[in-house]
């Protein structure tokens, strides 16, 4: 078979591989200091509000039972949707890649003869770049999530997926809306300080007069329900429901792997996501709409159902696996690799350990960095143990390594293909270098190079070494949240300075 | 061929191995596959999937009284800086009148289908929604007040449903101060699964637990971005006494 181009158009600037990008990054202490503070608050408050079910694991295998069974039928429910959002009054739009979605997009906006939308906080919306394809058609995209507004007005990229400005402290927000709210709106209000409330205070005037104007809205969401056809998106403040019921027209970007058969299956995913994602029992708003209502917000709803590499991940019998995620961010707040690298190191709209195995199975591994990113983990199973939805991401993150050093078959673009090993072993020198700077620690860097090594074996089960724990923990249904941190403890305890 | 097709044939294809066992389809130690779903050979054409899935969690996180999940309800609520009161029919109008005032309320957006009597207390003009009264008229207006379709003890939760006395959705979203009455007990349900087998899918629904909120500046908790910035919650009972014993379910 011949040798194709793989993935999808790399992402903005030719990123550098994850190394370079986090070698860079591990060296801003503020930056450091801020996704210390940050991951840590967020995982203390998870442990507790996970640890308020009893049913927590039958939770968590329930929702990976549900996401197995939609994906192993996911024609059938694709199908489903098609058919009740259409009852429902919306127009379903199907793309198979980031350019098709941003050019159904593009004429739908189009189409109403406005020059402006209004945003809520989507993953998808980000992973295809609309807010660049937007503005290519002369069209203004508002991003109206706090943390996204931030980021938009500092010329920035998100770094992580809960909280997308999670890099940037109050002083340099109060200093971003000083300097740039007045290029898009609103100026902020004189004298503002740095004090949280009156931050978020001058933001809920700056986006108010675009709400109350916006007659275009895109939005993603988080589930979609096949057997009625209805959409679900949580949030916290309140920009999500006035995008999704003050505009005439609202258009909703979907991943193909939101689908859940069944209204019941919410019943598994709401109790698993914000206590997941915001440590809350539920998060403060959730709104829920089947196409359209009479008087009763917008007046046109489509649906724009987004593939983007989602079957080519799909066509992989481990990697698959990365489809059943809700999105939560808890693995972003227990990863000792994130908390050092920070998002941006990832190069892509999902940064920490699920972006480590999603970008590589949407985009390909042909770059530096996608090639990479299967290294930018030490392994330690963390990840796995928080998920709700149990992706064994240690197990795809192998997987993915012995198809950059070994290559092999994989699909691209819906075509079977084989790749080749990537040249020159860069991708173990990946590995070393990752292990150096991630741990700064000569023991754990011989680890590193043990588990790199050991992924050329055939079956990557039982591992040397701190690795062993890892294995071990793989054969119980549930790890006591203390295995993993004495085991860290232990191996990292007599860390040095960084 | 269309995005449609082509999304579908790949599909297709992606899963031709299903109905083997394999490494990544079920969770681990997850008992939703033991004794093995049936593979895509298993579903009937053009009928529903059979999921399989061993839905084996609780329904509900404990037992309680009817008081007692009242009460539940009630200390949520407070968990995310909502404002409970309690009162009966009695005592309701006055109450409304007390939190409508105590916010300098002079404009009350008033759903169709509210009982008449509620408002009948209060000194502020109440502007009635209907589909003329647009998200701009009602940023002119200071609070709202309206009834519920349930309510969740174990998370805090009101669950509007764009039914009678809860209006359109904008109404309780652009005006900065919400005050929600709940029917208790009778609309307090324990948890999360009972709630969903109350409600209707097709209708507008939102879920609010407490007041808007956001945590993006350092995770630093501030109420009131874009929603109401105030949530008052009523707990509505029957019984002349705030402390009566719960009537069956």
């Amino acid at each position: 078979m011949t040798r194709i181009h793989l993935g999808m158009p790399a992402p903005p600037g030719a990123a550098p591989a994850f190394p370079d990008a986090a070698e860079h990054s591990t060296r801003d202490t503020t930056l450091r200091n801020n996704l210390r503070h940050a991951t840590h608050t967020i995982r203390a408050k998870r442990a507790a509000a996970v640890a308020e079910l009893a049913d927590w694991g039958e939770l968590r295998a329930a929702g990976a039972a549900i996401k197995d069974h939609t994906l192993r039928h996911l024609d059938h429910y694709l199908e489903q949707v098609e058919a009740a959002v259409t009852a429902a009054g919306g127009q379903v739009h199907w793309a198979v890649d980031a350019a098709e979605a941003n050019a159904i997009v593009t004429r739908l906006v189009r189409e109403t003869g406005e020059r402006e939308v209004v945003k809520v906080k989507s993953m998808a919306t980000q992973e295809i770049g609309l807010n660049e394809a937007l503005a290519a058609a002369g069209i203004t995209a508002y991003e109206t999530d706090l943390a996204e507004l931030i980021v938009q007005l500092g010329q920035d990229l998100p770094s992580h997926i809960l909280v997308p400005a999670i890099h940037r402290n109050r002083a340099e927000i109060r200093d971003i809306f000083r300097t740039q709210m007045s290029r898009w709106g609103r100026p902020a209000p004189a004298g503002l300080t740095d004090e949280p409330a009156e931050l978020a205070e001058a933001a809920r005037l700056h986006l108010r007069e675009k709400f109350l104007s916006a007659k275009v809205a895109v939005s993603g969401a988080n589930f979609v329900v096949a057997e009625t056809g209805t959409l679900v998106v949580v949030e916290s403040e309140g920009n999500g429901r006035m995008c999704l019921t003050l505009p005439e027209t609202l258009i909703s970007v979907v991943g193909i792997e939101k689908v859940i058969p069944s209204w019941r299956d919410l019943e598994v995913f709401l109790q698993l996501l914000p206590r997941s994602s915001t440590a809350e029992r539920m998060n403060p708003y959730t709104s829920m709409w089947t196409g359209v209502t009479d008087d009763d917000g917008p007046a046109a709803f489509h649906l724009v159902l987004l593939d983007n590499g989602r079957t080519d991940a799909l066509a992989d019998q481990v990697g698959r696996q990365a489809l059943r995620c809700i999105r939560c961010s808890a693995c972003l707040n227990v990863c000792p690799v994130y908390e050092r690298a920070g998002g941006h190191a990832y190069g892509s709209a999902y940064p920490g350990p699920i972006g480590a195995i999603l970008t590589p199975q949407l985009r390909g591994t042909v770059s530096a960095l996608d090639a990479s990113l299967p290294y930018a983990s030490s392994l330690c199973g963390a990840c796995y143990e928080v998920c709700p939805v149990a992706i064994d991401i240690p197990e795809v993150l192998v997987r993915l390594r012995e198809r950059v050093v070994e290559g092999g078959p994989v699909t691209v673009r819906g075509t079977r293909a084989v790749i080749r090993p990537a040249r020159g072993h860069a991708a173990e020198r990946a590995a070393m270098r990752a292990a150096r700077w991630a741990f700064e620690h000569p023991r754990a860097l011989r680890a590193g190079q043990r588990l790199a090594s050991r992924t050329r074996a055939l079956h990557p089960r039982r591992l040397p070494g701190p690795g062993r724990a890892w294995t071990r923990s793989r054969d119980l249904p549930e790890v006591p949240a203390e295995s993993f941190r004495d085991w860290w403890q232990r191996t990292r305890g007599d860390r040095g300075t960084a | 061929m269309s995005g449609r097709e082509r999304i579908l044939g790949r599909v297709r294809r992606a899963l031709a191995d299903v109905g083997e066992e394999h490494p990544g389809a079920a969770a681990r130690g997850g008992a939703a596959h033991a004794g093995g779903e049936p593979g895509r050979d298993g579903t009937a054409p053009g009928g529903a999937p059979r999921d399989g899935v061993a839905r084996d969690y609780l329904r509900v996180h404990g037992e309680r009284t009817a008081a007692e999940r009242v009460g539940l309800l009630a200390t949520h609520l407070a968990d995310y800086r909502a404002h409970v009161h309690r009162t009966d029919a009695a005592g309701l109008p006055g109450t409304l009148a007390a939190l409508l005032a105590a916010r300098g309320a002079r404009r009350v957006a008033v759903p169709e289908g509210l009982p008449a009597d509620w408002l009948s207390a209060s000194a502020a003009t109440p502007v009635p929604d209907t589909p003329a009264l647009t998200a701009r008229d009602l940023d002119a207006v200071d609070s709202v007040v309206t009834g519920c379709a349930v309510a969740i003890a174990e998370t805090g939760t009101l669950v509007l449903d764009a039914g009678p006395g809860q209006g359109r959705r904008q109404l309780t979203l652009v005006p900065d101060h919400h005050v929600c009455v709940v029917h208790v007990p009778e609309q307090v349900v324990d948890s999360l699964p009972q709630a969903l087998e109350r409600l209707v899918p097709h209708r507008p629904l939102t879920w609010i637990s407490g007041p808007s909120a956001t945590s993006d500046i350092e995770l630093s908790r501030v109420e009131g971005v874009h929603g109401p910035r105030a949530l008052d919650v009523v707990l509505l009972s029957a019984d002349a006494s705030p402390t009566a014993p719960p009537s069956p379910r």
